[in-house]
């Protein structure tokens, strides 16, 4: 083992760090180490080891601090951590029910700390369209072969983010589907990324590959969960190609364990006619970024994003998006809402290209902020650029708190203060849960936010 | 059953009621007239409790109990209830489950069972035949997008909703036209009981030909300068606030 012992303090001890966790990485590869992965693995670490960690004098990490979190001495994880189970029946079985959303239908992966957990998952028999991405790797012939070519060709074209360049230099394991041109189902497909409690602070980096063929549409669930108490780092992409024609509804929730650093980016690119819906629920861990790239490449293309963030006490929770209109007649709609308690702090960057040739785009992009106290903050940043002419854009941004004569309204009819505070703290939230399609994520998001919401409030009351 | 003595508010530094002396009976229905500005409206906001309003003289007893350390909510669930001049738009909250919710926190004060889903569908059904309000409007986010003559609609629908015993209604005929001003009227006649007192208030004397007051009181600048029965409502029809206003020469 070729490590950096103790703590990586200095930018260039937390890229050796990491440069130490690939070589021993390397070593498990056995034969893929010569494969045209592998060639992607090498050229990423070394971007990565370029790049190093951003500080908050990178524009795009300004209000976002992450050097506390990169500094902690997060091991990488060769077996899967240990299932805690309370109770009777079957472990597997409860283990699952304890971290895992109910009444979702459709097929499930489990990853536990980064490694696929086959007995909580449940795939299609035949495998094809649902599978996991170490499968792909390890037999990369034919069909295969071209679904590899697809890997890393959203992500490779951010030259600059060095938590991508460092998930492509560990990627291996996530959920790779493939829809089959006019495939069509309304089950969704459950990828549940869990860290488990851990002697030791760990990272992993899970790698998801979403091909969806012409026509195609499925509805796709990435959770993102760990336990509390415990340092962490989850650091994930996923790289979505939506086809002609295309219909893909990704909904995101992340609720890391509260001493977690969470990176997550996604990478969207969409052919004429595809509409891709991405609704992002994100109230975990101590620190958290989200990335999303959409790349509208065909005409009458439809991107919509919609965003919830909850944060209270330290939290950090800082959401970044890029929709870039590369071609006419795209549609873009972005709808980004936070609450934030105690002195969390939320960031919001929502960027739109309009390229010269995009004629005749629609692009809409909406933030709005709930400060349900003093020492809570946001930073919002919008910023448009447009080379076309004949395009219609527009975007708004408010940030404040409850409304007075609202809370009195209720009050007046005989809410309590507290319940009149909550109903309009949770209407404020429903505005964007209720744009999940699936039913059963959207009553289990919206009972766990009720519960937070009256928590926080109970908290903050007492202190 | 509401008594308010030699009442004093003021906003923002602004000495807005400056002596209001008012008493309401039992199933009595009292008009407030007055000029654009006088302090109607404060009036009824600093009675149903809005906190924006200092009292700083006065007091209020209401069903033998003192009203004004009583919390908003408190008030409403003993039984008062405002109809806004200005219903507040609430987005999120659907009509049905807002209301659910208040009648739910009443019917609890008063130590009455909850309604159940089913139960309170069927209340929320009859009620709206009073009003004659959209089926439609049950289920949209509470006033959000409402024209103003259904909001002021879905004010008397609260009110028949939650059976209130002293109802203030704050210019609820303001912006109707003449049917649907009939129609909130009928509305409220239907909810006349000699158990339930209402506060009608009002700038024009239109709405008294469908409401017929017992008592109608004129507020000038913050005071009642004068209490009549119903033709009063048809002499301030006739002459104007003026000759009430302070230092005006008051003559017959
Ligand atoms: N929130 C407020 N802030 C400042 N001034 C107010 C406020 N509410 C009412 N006022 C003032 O108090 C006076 C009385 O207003 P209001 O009670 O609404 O009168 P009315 O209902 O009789 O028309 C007006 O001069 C108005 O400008
Ligand atoms: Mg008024």
């Amino acid at each position: 083992m070729n490590r950096v012992s103790g703590i990586p303090r200095t930018p260039a001890e937390q890229v050796e760090w990491y440069v130490g966790h690939f070589k021993s990485f390397e070593k498990r590869l056995n034969g893929e180490a010569s494969s045209d992965v592998h060639t992607l693995r090498r050229r990423a670490l070394d971007r990565f080891s370029g790049l190093g960690f951003p500080g908050t004098r990178d524009e795009e990490w300004r209000y976002t601090n992450v050097s506390p979190f990169v500094s902690i001495p997060y091991e990488p994880v060769s077996e899967p951590g240990g299932r805690r189970v309370d109770g009777g029946g079957s472990p597997a079985t409860k283990f699952l029910e304890g971290i895992a959303v109910r009444g979702l239908p459709g097929y499930r992966l489990v990853f536990l700390d980064g490694h696929f957990a086959p007995d909580l998952s449940r795939l299609p028999e035949n495998g094809a369209h649902v599978r996991t991405l170490s499968g792909v790797i390890s037999a990369s012939e034919g069909v295969n072969g071209d679904l590899m070519g697809y890997l890393g060709r959203g992500a490779e074209k951010d030259r600059e983010n060095p938590f991508t360049a460092l998930n492509t230099a560990f990627l291996r394991e996530g959920a790779c589907i493939h829809l089959p041109e006019n495939f069509h189902s309304d089950e969704p497909v459950y990828l549940l990324f869990h860290s488990t409690h851990r002697p030791e602070p760990h990272c992993s980096h899970p790698r998801n590959l979403i091909v969806a063929g012409p026509g195609s549409s499925v509805p796709i669930i990435e959770e993102y969960s760990g336990p509390g108490n415990q340092p962490y780092f989850t650091n994930s992409v996923t790289e979505i190609f939506a086809g002609r024609g295309s219909r893909v509804e990704l909904d995101r929730f992340q609720h890391e364990g509260e001493n977690a650093f969470h990176v997550s980016s996604l990478y969207i690119t969409q052919e004429a006619d595809s509409a891709v819906t991405v609704n992002s629920v994100s109230y975990g861990s101590a620190m958290a970024r989200h990335n999303i790239t959409a790349v509208l490449a065909g005409e009458e293309a439809e991107c919509t994003l919609n965003g919830l963030t909850l944060t209270t006490g330290t939290q950090h929770i800082d959401n970044h998006t890029v929709i870039d209109h590369a071609t006419p007649n795209c549609a873009s709609h972005e709808l980004y809402k936070a609450i934030l308690e105690g002195s969390s702090r939320g960031v919001f960057n929502g960027k739109i290209f309009v390229r010269r040739d995009a004629q005749k785009t629609d692009a809409k992009q909406t933030n709005k902020a709930l400060l349900l106290s003093d020492d809570a903050t946001i930073d919002t940043k919008p910023q448009l650029e447009i080379f076309a002419d004949d395009v219609r854009c527009t975007h708004g941004a408010t940030v404040g708190q409850l409304d007075e004569e609202q809370i009195f309204y209720l009050r007046s009819r005989g809410l309590g203060p507290e319940d009149a505070r909550d109903l309009l703290t949770n209407a404020f939230a429903s505005d964007v849960l209720n744009r999940i399609h699936l039913e059963p994520l959207r009553e289990h998001l919206q009972a766990i936010l009720h519960v937070l919401l009256c928590k926080g409030r109970i908290l903050a009351e007492n202190e | 059953m509401l008594h308010v003595k030699n009442l004093h508010a003021s906003v923002a530094g602004n000495e807005i009621l400056r002596g209001v002396d008012l008493d309401v009976g039992r199933g009595e229905i009292h008009a407030i007239m007055g000029p654009n500005g006088s302090g109607k409206s404060t009036l009824a906001q600093v009675l149903a409790g809005r906190e924006a309003y200092e009292v700083t003289a006065g007091e209020v007893t209401y069903n033998g109990k003192e009203l004004l350390p009583m919390a908003p909510e408190e008030r409403s669930r003993e039984g008062i209830f405002l109809a806004f001049q200005y219903p507040v738009e609430i987005p999120g909250v659907s009509n049905t489950y807002f209301l659910k919710a208040a009648l739910n926190s009443i019917r609890k004060h008063r130590g009455e069972e909850e309604y159940d889903a089913a139960d309170f569908l069927a209340l929320l059904k009859e009620r709206m035949k009073l009003v004659d309000l959209d089926p439609a409007l049950l289920n949209r986010p509470v006033n959000e997008g409402f024209s103003g003559g259904e909001k002021k609609r879905n004010e008397i629908f609260q009110m028949a909703v939650l059976q209130p015993t002293l109802a203030i209604l704050d210019e609820t005929d303001s912006g109707l036209d003449i049917d649907a001003l009939r129609i909130v009227a009928d509305g409220v006649n239907r909810l006349r009981d000699p158990e339930r007192s209402v506060i009608v208030v009002t700038h024009y004397q239109r709405l008294l030909n469908y409401i017929v007051p017992d008592v109608v009181h004129v507020l000038v600048e913050g005071r009642i300068v004068r209490s009549g029965g119903r033709e009063l409502a048809l002499e301030l029809e006739e002459k104007g606030y003026d000759w009430l206003r302070e230092g005006a020469v008051v003559g017959k």
